[in-house]
């Protein structure tokens, strides 16, 4: 039997998501009653796929040991005497059942999983009208285009890509410019009640050191926490535009 | 106004993102709501009758232009690209947020019996879910909850939408009927057990509050 199991085993390595869905494959195979596993055939058989696992040198993640107890502590406390007097040792349920009640949530679950991987999904089974190229997007001025605000981890998006462009370029810097965060701040209100809005780059002008772009990037977030501006993207990816949250 | 139909037609066509019934109400100012709706069922009928390739669809709160499944293959075609899909892995952790949210990593782990970090990740990166905020329990675990852009990929009108699940209905029921009987026999036989206590039960609260509960019914 353990032949035939090794050599099924040899296909579905990777299939498994974790023990609980090898257990479940186990069941399915054997024909058991899931509410009713022989738990001695079941944990023999799940300790042949950790050896065999363990044989073939491969990574066995730590869940399936944590199972592999469970499944052998579960199996000696069945070997235990049921207590004489029921009503005392009303708690003492059936071992399995907490097990059960795992394996069934998760079939559940992994069939809901099954059933929305089945489901028209966009961009494989159905489609809509292609969106514009994000080049496109950046000519486009904000007034033509309806505004999405853009969420904190596109603004650190955009941080970030100007950082890895400045990369290399970077040389030490001796005199290094006295920079404030007041300063900062008050520069971008100034300069956005001049220009409406500007891009993050833009606010950033010609000095693209990495303490400068720091020092914007905080004062922005300061300014957005207390609502002084509000900052907009015309599409996903698209290019992100800081407003004034008042217009003077 | 005859021609709301094809207003209606136009806007959804201009429309970057799914468009919400009351944003087209918002534009047709002055039109009656049934009205806009009639019409808008009607619109959605012919696309259906004329066999188009395309049909008007009721995705993520709003309604949308969407190419016929039956004719993806051509338009893979078209496109030359295969679309990155979700390992099981990303689709179970995402089938658990989607029926359990919000919740945290370690309650997904219950379920899933392994790790969930790096289907998390992939799936915080593809925007299908987000995060909702930090539970108030030791360690401030982070919540996760879907996204609109889940209800748009799986072609989803709103959360309400999803599968149901049969099978953990069953459990809950089993699970229940299991409570009911406990707390029975905490209370005593004669006592009825109330809805609410049975309820507080379920939320595993301690057995004294109930009989207390039951006293003062």
């Amino acid at each position: 039997m353990n032949e035939e199991l090794s050599t099924d085993y040899a296909i579905k390595l990777d299939i498994f998501e974790g023990p609980l869905d090898l257990l479940l494959y186990l069941i399915k195979k054997n024909e058991i009653d899931i509410y009713n596993i022989p738990i001695a055939l079941i944990t023999q058989q799940y300790l042949d796929y950790i050896h065999m696992i363990k044989s073939l040198n491969l990574d066995l993640a730590g869940e399936y040991l944590v199972m592999a107890s469970t499944l052998i502590h579960i199996k000696s406390r069945m070997l235990l005497p049921i207590p004489e007097d029921p009503s005392e040792e009303d708690l003492e349920e059936d071992p399995r059942s907490e097990l059960v009640r795992q394996l069934i949530e998760y079939q559940a679950f992994k069939e809901a999983a099954e059933k929305l991987a089945k489901r028209p999904l966009l961009e494989r089974d159905v489609f809509v009208r292609s969106a514009a190229l994000p080049e496109d997007m950046i000519r486009s001025r904000p007034e033509d285009d309806e505004l999405i605000e853009a969420s904190i981890f596109e603004l650190i998006e955009a941080f970030h890509n100007i950082v890895a462009r400045l990369d290399n370029k970077e040389l030490l810097e001796i005199d290094l410019e006295k920079l404030s965060l007041t300063d900062i701040i008050n520069d971008v209100m100034d300069r956005l009640t001049r220009e409406r809005n500007l891009t993050f780059e833009e606010l950033l002008g010609e000095r693209k050191d990495r303490r400068r772009i720091v020092y914007t990037f905080l004062a922005l977030l300061e300014l957005i926490k207390l609502k002084m501006v509000k900052a907009y993207q015309t599409a996903a990816f698209g290019v992100i535009r800081i407003f004034p949250a008042v217009e003077s | 106004m005859d021609n709301i139909p094809a207003v209606i037609e136009a806007l959804i066509f201009a429309s970057e993102s799914p468009l919400p019934l009351e944003k087209i109400c918002a534009v047709l100012d002055g039109v009656d709501k049934t009205e806009v709706k009639d019409a808008l069922d009607k619109l959605i009928a012919a696309y259906e009758e004329r066999q188009s390739g395309i049909s008007i669809q009721e995705v993520a709160g709003g309604f949308q232009f969407r190419t016929r499944p039956e004719l993806a293959l051509w338009i893979k075609k078209l496109k030359g690209t295969k679309p990155g899909s979700l390992s099981p892995a990303a689709l179970e952790t995402l089938a658990i947020v989607a029926y359990r949210q919000p919740i945290v990593k370690a309650e997904i782990e219950t379920v899933r019996g392994v790790d969930v970090s790096a289907p998390l990740k992939g799936l915080l990166e593809k925007k299908l879910i987000r995060i909702m905020g930090r539970k108030d329990a030791p360690g401030k675990p982070i919540i996760y909850g879907t996204t609109k852009k889940f209800l748009e990929v799986f072609n989803l009108k709103e959360l309400t939408d999803l599968p149901t699940m049969r099978e953990l209905t069953e459990i809950t029921e089993q699970q229940s009927a299991l409570d009911l009987e406990t707390a029975e026999e905490n209370v005593g036989e004669q006592q009825i057990i109330t809805q609410e206590s049975f309820e507080k039960q379920i939320s595993q609260e301690i057995p004294e509050e109930i009989s207390e509960d039951d006293n003062d019914s």
